[in-house]
């Protein structure tokens, strides 16, 4: 199981370059499914009939992550680059990189304290003061390894350490691609579509197309979302916690969870003594937010593993949360009566 | 074992200055196959001494690099079993949060720096570098687990392993100084290779980030006649003066200033002339923060000369510099000491 996670974390799939993401994917679920197919925007769909007839279910997560796009070679063979998705600056200091196909390795680092004035440790760098650092000495050289609009993701393996945690880059949303994968292995009533989205840190862009597309009864987005119990933040502040179970979401900024359904779910894990809490905090958003105004309206809810340091190439998970939410859905999916 | 993998080894063992036993071993490992004879003091300073058993009147040089790092330290456990730390060493807080680290607990704990998410910050607040009290590591184990493996006073070392770059340049942390010992190596090679009548003393110093401690108490035991640091100085970045820094591909630096003895400076650069090998100057205007300083005031003092390696981003995980300068410094040193002959007091006493 931890294997499928690892490989998701360690390849590169920044919004728009979702392509060795939907191979690894597709090349996992394949035997366990009637269909797979990829549309027009790059969405990767897989369809599983059910043993009755009828009802559909969407089970949707998405295939991108946040990363880096460059955007110019300097004459001194240094490359400029931009955000794709939300990255506080700050996380971008003094990391590597692999950029385009070829994994190009770079670094992004920082004059050295000694030639810092004292005032300037005190200030964020700006993403406009950084580049990337490829080794390269001219602009030929640097053009000859990299392109513009190449995408970099974060030099970041896969980590199992503590008491089951797990330390990877774009655990937001691989988990959720892994979990995925690992209940579509399984037998259930009704038809399900399970969709992985592309541009997801871009707007939600992927989910649009396929909220229409498949046109579900139900909808559930499965993520892994922040979790914010860490020094100096308030305990009412805390989104999600740690080792609590799956975190199943009452409202964000992109939808209210439709209340059936979260009824649904509470009773799930209920009656079968899965730890679960609610997602405290209404900020953010994610695929939801367009899947439930798909046409006439889907019924949705947002079921999270808990990630802290979310965005960054370091982040950390508890493989009894990633197990919990597994075991949530699958118990859900097999129970429910629609 | 080629320079590239011998840093790679260097970079990926612990030796944060105060606790260089386990880079002290290793290097003292590397130094035997070169050398007549290796020996580690108390603070774990590494010596190994090199001659070629011919001559009278014999300089003793030394030549030293330091081997201790900048890293980290744990100061307090809190009751979820996040750690708390503080530096040794330069540390720009502003390379910490998302890193990997290292616990040199009771075991080896991997963890990573986190701090309070932006989204839970007021607007204003990030565009400001996070301070180091306002981290945390998360070693992923609750207080009971963390407390038992991990003591106050535990050393933390950056995770990040060397990475290969273009046009021979490779990116790692701790290139500040395990580069030099690079330099040391590769100059035993490179003196196998020559006739010399010089006592070599190469020197692997220890806690040089905390005050060019190890250089002080090495340069009293060996009593050298002439003193070669060598250390690393700031590559040219888009971000950094060009005043301050030198470019990455035309070779080592040569430093002059009060902290360098003049006649031994310019013997230096001579050799380097005489054999082609490309050197930039920097201009040091007081005693400067390397090994120098310390080997310049030793006992009765000893004419000192500084060699450098441009680097970029020094103090971060990102190190970076071009193999090709370890090279060219090794071979510029190998030459000049093996230039040294029976009349070097004449040139280089005042």
């Amino acid at each position: 199981m931890a294997e499928l996670l690892k490989q998701l974390t360690e390849i590169g799939g920044v919004s728009g370059d979702e392509g060795r993401v939907r191979k690894l994917i597709s090349d996992n679920i394949s035997p366990f499914v009637d269909d797979v197919y990829t549309d027009r925007i790059g969405n990767l769909i897989a369809y599983k009939k059910g043993k009755k007839d009828g009802k559909k279910i969407m089970l949707c997560a998405h295939m991108d992550e946040i990363g880096l796009i460059i955007t110019g070679i300097q004459d001194d063979g240094m490359l400029k680059f931009r955000a794709v998705g939300g990255i506080d600056p700050r996380i971008l200091v003094s990391k590597r990189v692999l950029i385009g196909k070829n994994a190009c390795p770079g670094v992004l680092g920082i004059k050295a304290i000694h030639l810092q004035e004292v005032e300037e440790r005190k200030n964020a760098v700006k993403v406009k003061q950084m580049y990337i650092d490829i080794g390269a000495v001219s602009r030929e050289e640097a053009g000859q390894a990299v392109s513009l609009g190449d995408y970099a993701v974060f030099d970041s393996k896969y980590v199992e350490f503590g008491e089951d945690k797990v330390k990877a880059k774009a655990l937001d949303d691989r988990a959720g691609c892994a979990m995925l994968v690992e209940l579509i292995k399984q037998e259930y009533d009704y038809d399900i579509y399970t969709c992985f989205s592309v541009q997801e840190e871009v707007g939600l862009r992927g989910a649009e197309v396929l909220g229409y597309s498949i046109n579900p009864d139900i909808a559930i987005v499965v993520e892994g979302t922040t979790c914010s119990d860490v020094p100096d933040v308030d305990e009412h502040l805390y989104t999600t916690e740690m080792g609590k179970g799956p975190a199943i979401t009452i409202m964000d900024a992109s939808s209210y969870a439709n209340k059936e359904l979260v009824e649904m779910l509470v009773k799930t894990a209920q009656k079968n003594d899965i730890p679960f809490q609610f997602k405290k905090t209404v900020t953010g958003g994610n695929d939801a937010g367009r899947i439930h105004l798909a046409r006439e309206g889907v019924k949705t809810a947002a079921v999270s593993v808990p990630c802290r340091y979310i965005h960054s190439p370091s982040s950390v998970m508890d493989l009894n949360d990633y197990r919990n939410t597994i075991r949530l859905l699958s118990t859900f999916l097999k129970g429910c009566e629609l | 074992m080629d320079i590239k993998d011998f840093i790679a080894k260097l970079v990926a063992v612990p030796g944060v200055s105060g606790y260089e036993e386990r880079i002290a071993r290793v290097i003292s490992e590397a130094f035997n196959s070169y050398c007549q004879e290796v020996r580690t003091d108390a603070f774990f300073n590494v010596f190994g001494r090199k001659t070629d058993g011919h001559g009278e009147n014999m300089p003793k040089v030394m030549v030293a690099a330091h081997m201790d790092e900048i890293g980290l330290m744990v100061t307090h456990i809190d009751e979820k079993g996040f750690i708390r730390f503080t530096n040794i060493g330069g540390v720009d807080p502003r390379i910490l949060p998302g890193q990997e680290v290292e616990i040199h607990g009771k075991k080896k704990l991997f963890g990573v720096i986190g701090a309070k998410p932006p989204h839970l910050q007021q607007a204003e607040d990030a565009k400001k570098a996070v301070e180091m009290k306002d981290m945390a590591i998360d070693a992923g184990l609750s207080a009971e687990h963390a407390k038992e493996l991990i003591n106050i006073g535990d050393i933390i070392t950056f995770v990040s392993p060397l990475v290969e770059l273009k046009g021979g340049m490779v990116s790692a942390k701790s290139l500040d100084d395990r580069a030099g010992v690079a330099v040391l190596l590769e100059t035993m090679k490179e003196l196998d290779k020559l006739r010399f009548c010089a006592d070599v003393y190469f020197v692997a110093t220890v806690q040089e980030e905390v005050g060019v401690r190890g250089a002080a108490i090495s340069t009293y035991r060996i009593a050298p006649d002439i003193g070669i640091a060598i250390d690393v100085t700031h590559g040219d970045t888009p971000d950094a003066s060009r005043d301050e820094t030198f470019a990455m591909n035309k070779g080592p630096v040569i430093a002059v200033g009060p902290n360098m003895h003049p006649r031994l400076t310019q013997k230096v650069m001579d050799t380097a002339k005489e054999y082609g090998i490309d050197y930039m100057v920097e201009v040091e205007p007081g005693p400067t923060g390397t090994d120098a300083r310390a080997i310049q005031i030793s006992r009765y003092g000893v004419p000192t000369v500084l060699i450098e390696i441009p680097l970029r981003y020094m103090h971060t995980t990102v190190e970076t510099l071009n193999l090709d300068n370890i090279r060219k410094a090794a071979r510029l040193l190998a030459r000049f000491i093996a230039s040294l002959k029976e009349d070097w007091n004449q040139w280089l006493n005042y």
